[in-house]
């Protein structure tokens, strides 16, 4: 890795999120639009956490993370707060991987 | 300080001991991959993403090609676009907050500006997570960078199931609309389905197909709709 190597990546996801909001004062979106841009934002998220939850790499992550991230969801679901959420899904990971599951 | 924001504060600053744990395993690998400690930490502060950061350093320590990391890194990065038109009203209109918050614009504070409803609350969950998880960051990749090999390896302690959990989280409110609903299933789909077949970051992007998904608008008012306080105030 290389300060050139660096700076050509800072610029270019700088310039990646620096478009977003740039454009869209640039461009007249309607209600609708907007609306989309929000689900799109949506489903990005969801497939974010699929993915995070599910695989590493272009394999499956193995059972202990998606459980743990299953416990979270039921967690969240129940409306406990955020902090039990977070350590409710690390915790049962880390237990899982304690007890040898992958 | 209003207990609401207290609670933010809190929220923010759950995920940001997680941030603070990958940071330091961060800063303690890239040392460990033959990057020089100032450019570590100086990559933490300059990219601010963690996901191009591994993976630019684990293509340059399986031997790669500093181009091909980079490109990687930017590929992975690319769904910032998307995520920036969504939420450029919680970063804020001025060019001051505009440059700065741009900067800021991760999963995690898209996540928490879209948790919200009032158009200034998802400003000010923006920022407040933003800041939270910069500082985290950056001070872990420090730590790792300072305590090298004495890092433990952070899945132990399940980090990695902390992300998406907390992501889940934060998307939740979201997920009461029936159309969000369905583009998040749709796009979900789509992206497990070419994970196994495209480089890492196009997958997330595939999700965007999930739209087709989207009902016509029309039921909404103003409030209506995920994220309903993020577009809000136009363009002036």
């Amino acid at each position: 890795m290389t300060w050139a190597a660096v700076l050509v990546l800072a610029a270019g996801t700088y310039a990646f999120r620096l478009a977003g909001p740039v454009l869209r004062e640039r461009l007249h979106v309607s209600d609708s639009v907007q609306r989309l841009l929000s689900l799109g934002a949506v489903a990005l998220l969801a497939a974010l956490i699929a993915i995070a939850a599910f695989t590493d790499g272009d394999g499956f992550a193995g059972w202990a993370r998606p459980a743990g991230v299953a416990v979270g969801a039921l967690a969240a679901l129940r409306r406990l707060p955020f902090v039990v959420v977070v350590i409710a899904a690390a915790a049962t990971t880390a237990g899982l991987r304690a007890a040898g599951v992958p | 300080m209003r207990s609401v924001d207290r609670g933010l504060v809190r929220d923010a600053a759950a995920l940001g001991a997680a941030v603070l744990m990958v940071g330091i395993s961060f800063g303690a690998l890239a040392v460990a991959a033959g990057v020089s400690p100032w450019l570590t930490v100086g990559m933490s502060l300059l990219v601010f993403a963690g996901g191009a950061q591994f993976l630019a350093i684990g293509v340059l320590a399986s031997g790669g090609a500093a181009a091909a990391a980079v490109a990687g890194g930017l590929l992975l990065n690319a769904r910032h676009l998307p995520f920036g038109l969504a939420v450029s009203g919680a970063i804020g209109r001025s060019w001051p907050a505009r440059l700065v918050g741009s900067h800021l614009l991760v999963d995690e504070t898209v996540a928490f500006a879209t948790a919200q409803r009032d158009p200034r609350r998802a400003r000010l969950a923006f920022w407040t997570a933003g800041l939270t998880l910069f500082a985290a960051w950056n001070v872990g990749t420090a730590i790792g960078v300072l305590a090298g090999q004495a890092v433990g390896d952070p899945a132990a302690f399940g980090v990695d199931a902390a992300f998406p959990a907390g992501l889940l989280a934060l998307l939740m409110p979201s997920l009461g609309d029936r159309d969000a609903r369905r583009v998040a299933a749709v796009g979900v789909a789509l992206a497990l389905l070419a994970t196994p077949l495209l480089p890492a970051g196009l997958p997330v992007l595939v999700a965007l197909a999930g739209l087709v998904a989207a009902g016509r608008s029309g039921r909404g008012g103003p409030d209506a709709g995920p994220g309903a306080g993020l577009g809000s105030g136009g363009p002036r």
